[in-house]
């Protein structure tokens, strides 16, 4: 019954549009103002093109600054910070162009509105404009692609030798972190043995493997450089931490991996907040299928002596999971038990 | 009104070489051969296209304005894609965003704009009877119009369409295990895709030679309307790029169907350990974006093009730096393969290579800069009138200027790491290509309706639908770049599960309730488009009083275009507010020779050696 009003109302609405619309040409043709250039109309156009700079000039710089701190992530890395400053030098070059050329554009737009009896310029080309406005954006640009490339040079440096290598591995749909354990090396993987307890596919042929630890959660220590190597299992997935300003693809088959630096820890940023509930946040942002909205991984950020504290207090893998140790290499058993811990 | 032109026409129409032979149904508007009938159907074919495409669009803004709205009412349409508890299948969201993209991209805005505007107007605007194959020009469009069957039937299919976005990323777009969009519906994308590509191709071909062999006398390269330099190169592009995706296209086939890993390495999904190794997801990435990046300037370029003229014509100005527009378009052409990598930044690509790109893409800023200005310097000075098209053509140079400008954030690898897949790359693309796009084509259809159906569209009509459409997109996309600076990651079903990403949700209803709005304004024009049709007011003979070619054949040409001789050419096409001229306009086909007190300089000397074919052609008409 409800749906048959609104569907009745809809109907009676559209005919009266249509009806309206019929009368006003109708009039139009009876006024025989066809074949005219009509100016009301046209003024009121270029009116609208100010109305419309001016309205949504307002909106957008309102906006921008009444916002500005929440969209605007709290950086919690070094090079987040450069990030930043490039970020908003960015903003600042295209920012003037964006309100000037807009601006012109409906500005001369109203202006040069069509008026009877003037003549438009007849003003074909002017090479030393043309040149000018190559010129400039050419230099404006080169440098933003300069400093652009200083810092990505940066970012994307070889890992420093005493990082802290961490292993992400995305999979439908959650992630995996390894730890390499005492040893500091990640023992190396194959995914055919992959199965559901050895969800990294650890191969325990390799003895760097039988101290690596898979925690409940996931930590890393402030002010040290940490590596995260990244995998996927099953599809593409991609790392991202936002407040690290921090992005790379999860590849099945060719492994990646990001390093940087974390300056404040969760504390810290709970504090500056004022957030006691704040937790630093891994999504994923490349399509891996129904539950890729929900791949969440929570992350915290410690002092580094707490850190050490944490690190140390993990089990192995193959502590936790002891019947592992068979397929440990009989040759390699003692070392095996001799870096879970298991036996000492 | 338009002497000029009308004295010429007079003189064509008493040509008794009648070229009218009746026609029958199938052969006039279904199997047709006349390139002003295929364009008209990849019109058509794009604007029922476009209504789906923007369908999808309102169904997930729904589910990301309002994402606990209860969606029972949906399932008549939907069926089973909503949940028990009427919710929507997350999995169909994807679905929804796929289609959504791929329809948006290929369909509507390469098919319908490209498909349309330069079968409609290359051989009216060269002067030339017909495109050089009309045979291959019908099967373009019957090979687009197979691949829209295979496409829509992958709509309706009970595993859904394919799911993994626009680009088929694999391993997810390989494997039917990891999502169910991947089974049949990916096959038949890919199906419908080949179809596509071959149909592109098809009409590449054509609109190539047509624009170099073709052309009426007189008409060198250099008087050749901006639109058809813009038809011209971007045929170029997809000749070049279609078939690269064609390429990967198959290989994907090969990776689905016939166990080969070209794609596939160390993968474990479903339980299993699979066989396959040493593939590589980057190499698809790789062929797919060396098409998919020019695919950027195959949509735009044509929108382009139509602004020019439109502009132009409407400002009663010549286009300023006719010579630096080509030039401009050029670089776009060549520069636009050359950047493919920047959608690969955060890849794993080797960081050297991202360095590289990043160079290369900024270069590209540069040619789009040199054209922006162009078009504010044309304007500047001119005695604009605000016909529909120029309306649209002034909003797209808006959204070139706003969308361009995203994109020197996006093409800087450092700055792209933050912001890659996230709702800035939504807000960047749907502006530069999106609307930017959809805007030139819409400028198109309403500056070229009297010329394709004799009858002109209602001009209020298409101003409020003007400005509820260019309100409406900047409130619907330029929100979304706050989102994206916020982190806001792409193709989420939605993002409650994040802390870092639950605010905004008093932004997302409001632009999804932008989109309803906008959505609702295009039945404006979808009524003037097929009232006009059929009731609009007659056209005259040159509406806009414009100086292009196809303003001198008759009102509704027949097949051939001009009754009697084609015109021949003996300017650019931009002699508007010629001073000295009597009128502000100065059509192509006027010998300079009549013209002897606007001539310039340089004219003069030409106009002298022109009296020679004229006579010639004097002779001929009587
Ligand atoms: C009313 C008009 C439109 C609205 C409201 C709209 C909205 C959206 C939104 C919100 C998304 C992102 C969905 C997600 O990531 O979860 C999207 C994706 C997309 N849209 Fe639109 N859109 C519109 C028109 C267009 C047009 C005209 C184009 C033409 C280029 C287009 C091309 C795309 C593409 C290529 C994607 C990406 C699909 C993917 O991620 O695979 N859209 N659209
Ligand atoms: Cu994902
Ligand atoms: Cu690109």
């Amino acid at each position: 019954m409800f749906n048959l009003a609104i569907g009745l109302g809809v109907v009676l609405l559209l005919a009266i549009l249509f009806l309206i619309f019929r009368i006003s040409s109708l009039i139009s043709v009876a006024k025989g103002n066809t074949n005219k250039i009509e100016t009301s109309s046209n003024k009121i156009n270029g009116a609208m093109f100010i109305v419309f700079l001016v309205g949504t000039g307002f909106l957008f710089f309102w906006y921008s600054f009444k916002e500005f701190d929440n969209y605007n992530l709290p950086v919690a890395s070094e090079h987040g910070s450069e990030y930043e400053f490039l970020f908003w030098i960015t903003m600042a070059v295209t920012g003037v162009v964006f309100v000037l050329t807009q601006f012109l554009l409906f500005y001369f737009s109203w202006k040069y509105q069509y008026k009877e009896n003037t003549k438009a310029l007849f003003y074909p080309e002017n090479n030393k404009l043309e040149i000018i406005w190559t010129f400039v954006p050419a230099v404006v640009l080169a440098i933003l692609v300069f400093t652009g490339w200083r810092v990505w040079t940066d970012i994307t440096a070889p890992a420093p030798e005493n990082t802290n290598n961490i292993e992400i591995m995305g999979y439908q749909f959650a992630w995996g972190v390894r730890y390499p354990g005492l040893d500091g090396e990640l023992g190396n993987t194959d995914y055919r043995v992959i199965e559901a307890t050895n969800s990294f596919g650890i191969d325990f042929n390799d003895k760097a493997s039988y101290d690596d630890f898979i925690p409940r959660e996931m930590h890393i220590p402030k002010g040290e450089p940490v590596t995260f190597n990244i995998r996927a299992r099953d599809v593409l997935h991609s790392v991202f931490a936002p407040h690290f300003r921090l992005k790379m693809d999860a590849v099945p088959g060719m492994p990646t991996s990001f390093t940087f630096t974390a300056t404040k820890t969760t504390e810290e940023m709970r504090e500056e907040l004022n957030d006691p509930e704040f937790n630093y946040e891994i999504a994923c942002t490349e399509v891996c299928g129904r539950g890729h909205y929900s791949m969440k991984l929570t992350l915290i950020v410690d002092e580094p002596e707490e850190y050490m504290e944490w690190y140390a207090e993990q089990e192995s893998f193959l502590k936790r999971n002891p019947e592992y140790l068979s397929k440990v290499p009989t040759e390699l058993k003692e070392v095996a038990l001799l870096k879970t811990g298991i036996e000492n | 009104m338009s002497t000029a032109a009308e004295v010429n026409i007079g003189q064509d129409v008493q040509h008794d070489e009648h070229h009218d032979h009746e026609q029958s149904f199938i052969s006039k508007y279904i199997f047709t051969t006349d390139h002003k009938m295929i364009g008209k159907q990849f019109l058509v074919t794009g604007i029922m296209w476009g209504i789906i495409g923007v369908g999808m669009s309102v169904i997930f803004r729904l589910q990301l304005g309002f994402p606990d709205m209860q969606m029972e009412w949906l399932r008549p349409l939907l069926g089973g894609w909503i949940s028990e508890s009427g919710q929507l299948d997350p999995e169909f969201y994807l679905a929804l965003v796929t289609m959504h993209g791929t329809i948006m991209v290929f369909f509507v805005l390469t098919a319908g704009l490209s498909g349309t505007f330069s079968n409609y107007l290359i051989p009216l605007q060269v002067g030339a009877r017909d495109m050089a194959s009309g045979f291959m020009n019908m099967l373009s469009y019957w090979f687009f119009f197979i691949s829209s069957v295979v496409m829509m039937t992958s709509i309706f299919i009970e595993t859904g369409p394919a799911a993994g976005g626009w680009v088929v990323y694999p391993p997810l777009s390989a494997l039917p295990q990891a999502i169910q969009g991947s089974q049949l519906g990916m096959t038949l994308w890919l199906v419908a895709m080949v179809f596509f590509i071959v149909s592109m191709l098809l009409g590449g071909i054509n609109y190539i030679t047509t624009v170099i062999n073709l052309r009426t006398e007189g008409m060198s390269f250099s008087r050749l309307p901006l639109t058809i330099w813009s038809f011209f190169l971007t045929a170029v592009i997809g000749l070049l790029s279609f078939p690269v995706l064609f390429a990967a296209a198959l290989l994907l086939v090969f990776d689905r169907s016939f166990g080969t890993s070209f794609y596939l390495s160390d993968i474990y999904i479903g339980g299993e350990a699979l066989p396959n190794m040493g593939g590589s997801p980057i190499l698809y990435q790789h062929l797919f974006w060396f098409l998919g990046h020019p695919e950027v300037y195959i949509v735009l370029l044509p929108a382009l093009g139509i602004t020019s003229e439109v502009i132009a014509t409407n400002s009663r100005k010549p286009i300023f730096g006719y010579r630096a527009m080509i030039g401009s378009m050029l670089g776009i052409t060549v520069l636009s393969f050359v950047v493919w990598a920047h959608h690969m930044f955060v890849s794993g690509l080797n960081p050297f290579l991202g360095s590289v790109f990043m160079f290369l893409t900024l270069i590209i800023a540069i040619p789009s800069a040199v054209k922006v200005f162009n078009y504010l310097t044309t304007l500047w000075k001119g005695n604009i009138i605000f016909t529909p098209a120029t309306l649209f053509s002034i909003g797209l140079v808006s959204f070139f200027i706003s969308g361009g400008l995203t994109g020197i954030f996006l093409g800087n690898s450092v700055i792209d790491i933050q912001l890659h897949d996230t709702y800035f790359v939504v807000a960047h693309f749907h502006l530069v290509m999106g609307s930017l796009s959809v805007f030139g084509l819409l400028a198109g259809v309403y500056h070229w309706f009297p010329k394709m159906f004799g009858r002109m569209m209602d001009e209020k009509l298409g101003h409020i639908h003007f400005w509820m459409t260019f309100i409406g997109v900047y409130m619907i996309f330029f929100p979304m770049h706050y989102i994206g600076i916020a982190g806001f990651p792409r193709r989420y079903y939605s993002w409650t599960n994040f802390d870092a990403f639950s605010a905004y949700t008093d932004l997302n209803m409001f632009v999804s309730i932008a989109a309803f709005v906008t959505v609702a304004a295009q039945f404006l024009f979808l009524f003037n488009f097929f009232y006009s049709m059929y009731r609009g007011k007659k056209a005259p003979q040159n509406p806009w009083r414009s100086n292009t070619l196809e303003w001198t054949a008759p009102i509704i040409p027949e097949h051939g275009n001009w009754p009697g001789e084609i015109p021949k050419v003996y300017r650019w096409p931009y002699d508007y507010s010629k001073p000295g001229a009597k009128e502000d306009f100065i059509p192509q086909h006027i010998p300079l020779s009549q013209t002897p007190e606007s001539n310039l300089e340089h004219e003069v000397e030409l106009a002298k050696k022109e009296v020679v074919g004229k006579t010639a052609d004097a002779k001929s008409n009587t």
